[in-house]
């Protein structure tokens, strides 16, 4: 019936079919065994992937906290506005490059096609300014002054503007409150750099692609609080990056605003004063050098004398910071960069040099008083003192008797203090120095912080230099090869010193000595370390660093941190000698080199003190300083290539007392036009929504020339040039 | 056969009962019936439903708008399988053993439609015939079975007739020239991934037959040599090449022919052992994985299933190819060992190309996992497959 033998199989068809069922297990469990690997020995690794893949970040800036003044005055804040970006990815994925985009945009910009794509073009070290320098994923901005107009057109057209937008955005703003510029204190903004992204990544303020970051100033140093925390919407997205959920909202945190010591007003009165000042000298002749005074930078500090807080700080030449928002372009790139604008973004406050001339003389009076002088000791003020046939001469070329360290502060008498360094320089064993030299001199001047950072809450602060014996020997040691090569015996002046130096360079001379004790020489300071000192002297000896920021408050008002002050030291010297100083420095403004320029201060109530300083620069003209405090305010101002002391600084500085105290120049106090009579001791109202009222501040308007009354006597008539 | 009518040779005499008691007779089909194979396959298809259901409900621009689109047709494919699938069962593989000169001839027939201005080109493959309504037909799915059943009649006839221990040369040649010549045209389209699925099939056929081995061996060297052939003659199109390329090394590109292979790796693994949960799987919502209902289903399991999920699909298939194997070898009959033989080798061979691209160890090739991708031809095949299993295991002797 049936055709199916009972015993058809055979053994070799079972065989082979348990070969196919070895097979097809086999590939089953190669398949089981790479799922195994895949999604439980590398698991964690893939849903990284999974994650990276599907989620894309928008970023919402934070809005950038203020810099307000002592009261609540904005010195930085924000505004809004158009501000038109182009998309380089999305520029580059067209045919042209954008190029014809680019174009267009310029016509309705009102710009040039040129300049236009210059801002759009990434930074190298070969691509000058202007390019940009965040990162290519961001829209870039071409500009930030659109009109409603202009903006207008763009948007109406999408077709012609691809990759273009034209969005309100928040952008820094520096209104210069009442003229107060404050350029180089504040600082600026620029786009993250890839290298600082990548540094902060790990940190707990990483950087996101579209930030901006505080590159000098306040704006550095107070980054991290002023920044806030961009939001970031992450998104799941599917392959086409269309939008399909929301996967975490981490909304914006608005920058702290940063409450500062810095007062509008005042610094607006410095700022003038200064470049007042500077005007005014370069229409003096210089009788050394038979020209006017190039008075080519200076600088001005007003510190509370308390606390050490900077209430102005000002340098010259300046700049309007506004220049750097959205981008800086080629042309104020190059303005600012240019030599002859003599380098507008440099601090001088804090990092300008310069020898200290004769306001240095506190510290060799403090170093002679702790070696055991008496400052009511009676010490000879020739006219001039020789060493070894070499003459040095009173600045004043004028001699004075036999007075006490204070008549020589208050005279400044060069002569009484060569002979003290002479002195202890033959002490120490002169050329041949025994084994361990007192360098009284030196030592006192790094115990009052010279030749070190003030620490002022701003970044690139430099040290300034004491030339004592080691500095002389490093010094020697990295230029001696050069001298060695181009001194000549009874060459030229450079020659001689080169050839002198190159013999003994490293050795400190008798007349290296005394230059250092008048502050002249190769001594540097900046007019910050001369303020912490001055002020030191007025407020008991305390050297406070130099703060600028005096309180952190959240946007929402909530939160107020007080930034505190700190000290760096002591000065060296005790209570008597402190006070016997103090005197003499009110002597210096009533009757010494400082009191031409103080007529009719009322003393009785704002005792006034000062110091004079006149330091002379190879090559240059003098280097004018005034350093002076009263019980409250510590003003030190600098002209380079200025004149002297009072001559070229004396009158500012004047001013902006009388305008902090409101006085005139008679000496009477209108308490209503007082700027700042006492120090500002509370912080501004904070509003319960968080906000600050700013009060009104009202442009400062200079004494006219008739209201200042003819100085009482001119200084002593300067000297023909100094013989060393 | 004609006793029956007189008297049964039978133990029972099923013609006399009622429906009712013949199916729940002792030996009835649907005890006789491999409940095994079944379910599994029925379970198959249902978490193929659902993943295909996942995979497509937000592509729009496949599915009209309506995210039940592909779920309901794959449902709808399911049950036409399953019609099919008992269909074979009753009539029985050895009917359509009489059959199968006009399905091959059939086949043929569809095969070279696809040549013609009636074929369509989907996914680079001219492998196509638009029927409209939304369904197209990919003969070559029926082609792998009238290969294995055409075959199964040349290579068994005379071995179960009792004349010959194991199938002459004459026959093997004859049943080789049988599968040359649809895998031929299906190599022409081109539709690579089936001609490999072929060449499998042909292997595991001719492996069961109890051909000698210089045939088993020879056709192994002729299918390298073939492949070098292939490749050397430039037969492969620049897609196939670069599917090729993207396995080697994914990140070669990972914006083009790596992107597949790529997005894959990163849903099954980013799965884990538990999965992301049905309809949660980023990759998957966010439409990462190219042809995820059809050749890259598994990626849906792997990452919304995880590692149990699509785990659970691996011993599912292997439940059907277990089964599959003992009903292989517990039949006395040449023909319908050398039929489950080449539905073992189509099954276990298609499961792990479409398994193993996703998983990165085999190169890219667009063919659909069993019962679980969506794609109608492929689904009927299957399930035909599965009624021949089923029939084989029925009719076989009671006293085996």
């Amino acid at each position: 019936m049936t055709n199916i033998p009972e015993t058809g199989r055979t053994p070799r068809v079972q065989i082979r079919l348990v070969i196919i069922q070895v097979l097809v297990f086999s590939l089953l469990f190669t398949l089981g065994g790479r799922l195994w690997y895949l999604q439980i020995r590398n698991g964690a690794e893939y849903a990284d992937e999974a994650k990276n893949n599907h989620v894309q970040q928008v970023v919402q800036p934070a809005v950038r906290g203020s810099i307000l003044d002592d009261r609540g005055v904005p010195l930085a804040d924000n505004e809004t506005r158009l501000v038109v970006s182009a998309s380089r990815t999305e520029l580059m994925k067209m045919k042209d490059k954008g190029k014809g985009v680019l174009t267009r945009l310029a016509g309705v910009l009102d710009m040039k096609p040129r300049d236009v794509m210059d801002k759009v073009r990434l930074c190298d070290s070969k691509t000058p300014q202007p390019c940009w320098n965040g990162s290519p994923y961001q829209p870039i901005p071409v500009t930030l002054v659109a009109t409603t107009q202009q903006a207008l057109q763009i948007r109406e057209r999408p077709e012609d503007f691809p990759a273009v937008t034209a969005e309100p955005t928040a952008v820094r703003r520096y209104p210069a409150p009442g003229g107060a510029n404050t350029g180089q204190v504040l600082g600026y903004l620029s786009p993250v750099t890839d290298d600082e992204i990548q540094k902060a990544k790990n940190t707990n303020s990483p950087f996101l692609r579209s930030d901006q970051v505080g590159r000098f100033g306040l704006e550095r140093t107070y980054d991290k609080e002023l920044r806030g925390k961009s939001g970031v919407t992450r998104y799941e997205v599917d392959n086409l990056g269309r939008v399909i959920g929301e996967a975490k909202n981490d909304p914006a945190v608005p920058g702290a605003h940063v409450v500062t010591s810095i007062d509008a007003r005042v610094q607006a009165v410095a700022e003038y004063e200064l470049n007042a000042a500077m005007v005014e000298a370069r229409k003096q002749i210089d009788r050394n050098t038979g020209v006017p005074y190039k008075a080519d930078a200076g600088a001005i500090v007003v510190l509370e004398s308390k606390t050490g807080r900077v209430v102005a700080m000002a340098s010259n030449p300046t700049y309007d910071p506004n220049i750097w928002v959205g981008g800086i372009s080629g042309k104020d790139y190059a303005k600012l960069t240019a030599k002859e604008s003599n380098v507008p973004l440099m601090n001088r406050a804090i990092q300008g040099q310069a020898a200290p001339g004769s306001i240095f003389k506190v510290i060799p009076t403090t170093a002679a008083v702790n070696a055991g002088y008496k400052f009511d000791g009676s010490y000879p003020c020739p006219s001039s003192y020789s060493i070894g046939g070499q003459v040095f001469r009173n600045f004043e070329s004028q001699g004075h008797g036999s007075i006490t360290l204070g008549k020589a502060l208050e005279v400044s008498c060069d002569t009484v203090f060569y002979g003290l360094a002479h002195q202890q320089w033959l002490k120490d064993g002169g050329l041949k120095p025994v084994k361990h030299p007192g360098d009284i001199f030196f030592k006192t001047a790094h115990k009052f912080g010279l030749g070190a950072e003030t620490g002022v809450d701003l970044p690139g602060e430099v040290t300034g230099r004491v030339p004592d014996r080691q500095w002389k020997q490093r010094f020697w040691a990295a230029n001696k090869d050069d001298w060695c090569k181009t001194g000549k015996k009874g060459g030229t002046y450079v020659e001689l010193l080169n050839y002198e130096n190159c013999l003994e360079g490293n050795l400190l001379r008798a007349g290296d000595a005394v230059n250092y004790s008048i502050g002249q020489g190769d001594t540097l300071v900046t007019p910050i370390q001369m303020a912490t000192i001055y002020a030191a002297i007025s407020n008991g000896g305390t050297m406070w660093n130099p703060t600028i920021g005096k309180a952190i408050v959240s946007a929402d008002g909530k939160s107020v941190r007080q930034i505190r002050v700190k000290a760096h030291g002591k000065l060296p010297m005790d209570e008597k000698t402190r006070r016997q100083m103090v005197g003499a420095l009110e002597g210096v403004a009533t009757r010494g080199t400082a009191a031409w320029r103080f007529g009719g201060w009322p003393q009785k109530q704002i005792p006034m003190h000062a110091k004079t300083g006149t330091a002379e620069v190879y090559g240059k003209q003098t280097t004018s300083w005034f350093a002076t405090f009263t019980d409250d305010y510590t003003i030190v101002m600098t002209i380079s290539q200025g004149g002297t002391g009072s001559g070229a600084s004396g009158p500012a500085v004047r001013n902006v007392y009388n305008a902090i105290y409101g006085l005139d120049m008679a000496g009477k106090q209108d308490l209503s036009k007082a700027l700042l009579p006492k120090p500002q001791a509370q912080l501004p109202a904070i509003q319960p929504d968080g906000s600050i009222d700013a009060p009104e501040i009202k442009p400062y308007v200079p004494p006219s020339p008739e209201d200042v009354p003819p100085p009482l006597a001119g200084p002593p008539a300067p000297p023909v040039a100094r013989q060393d | 056969m004609q006793t029956a009518n007189k008297f049964s040779v039978s133990r029972y005499a099923p013609e006399q009962r009622g429906a009712m008691a013949r199916l729940t007779a002792r030996d009835s089909v649907l005890r006789r019936l491999d409940w095994p194979i079944l379910l599994s396959a029925i379970a198959l298809s249902f978490i193929g439903s659902l993943l295909v259901w996942s995979a497509t409900r937000n592509r729009t621009n496949l599915n009209q708008g309506d995210p039940y689109y592909f779920l309901e047709r794959h449902a709808l494919n399911t049950g036409i399988g399953l019609v099919l699938m008992i269909g074979t069962v009753w009539l029985g593989h050895r009917t359509l053993r009489g059959a199968v000169p006009i399905l091959y001839g059939l086949s043929l027939v569809l095969v070279l439609a696809v040549l013609t201005p009636l074929g369509a080109t989907i996914n680079g493959a001219h492998a196509w015939i638009v029927i409209g309504g939304g369904f197209s037909l990919q003969p070559s799915e029926f082609v792998k079975i009238t290969i294995i059943l055409g075959m199964a009649m040349l290579l068994a006839t005379r071995v179960d007739a009792g004349d010959l221990d194991h199938p002459d040369h004459r026959t093997v040649v004859k049943a080789l020239c049988l599968a040359a010549a649809p895998m031929g045209i299906v190599m022409l389209m081109p539709d690579l991934g089936s001609v490999m699925v072929m060449v499998v099939i042909v292997l595991g056929v001719l492996l069961a037959s109890g051909a000698s081995n210089r045939w088993v061996l020879g056709l192994m060297g002729a299918g390298a040599a073939g492949a070098v052939l292939v490749w050397q003659l430039g037969i492969l199109d620049e897609y196939q090449i670069n599917r090729f390329a993207a396995f080697a090394n994914p990140e070669l590109d990972p914006a083009g022919v790596g992107y597949n292979t790529n997005q894959a790796r990163i849903a099954i693994g980013s799965g884990g052992l538990s999965g992301a949960g049905l309809f949660k799987g980023s990759q998957t919502t966010g439409q990462f994985v190219p042809e995820q209902q059809t050749d890259f289903v598994f990626t849906v399991a792997g990452e919304e299933l995880g590692f149990i999920g699509a785990g659970l699909i691996l011993v599912l298939l292997g439940v059907v190819l277990w089964r599959a194997c003992m009903i292989a070898r517990e039949t006395t009959e040449l023909y319908g060992t050398i039929v489950c033989a080449g539905i073992i080798a189509w099954f276990a061979f298609q499961a792990f190309e479409n398994i193993g691209m996703t998983l990165g160890i085999m190169p890219v090739a667009g063919l659909p996992l069993p019962f679980v991708s969506y794609g109608g031809s492929s689904m009927f095949a299957v399930w035909v497959a599965v009624g021949l299993l089923q029939s084989i295991r029925v009719q076989r002797p009671i006293s085996a």
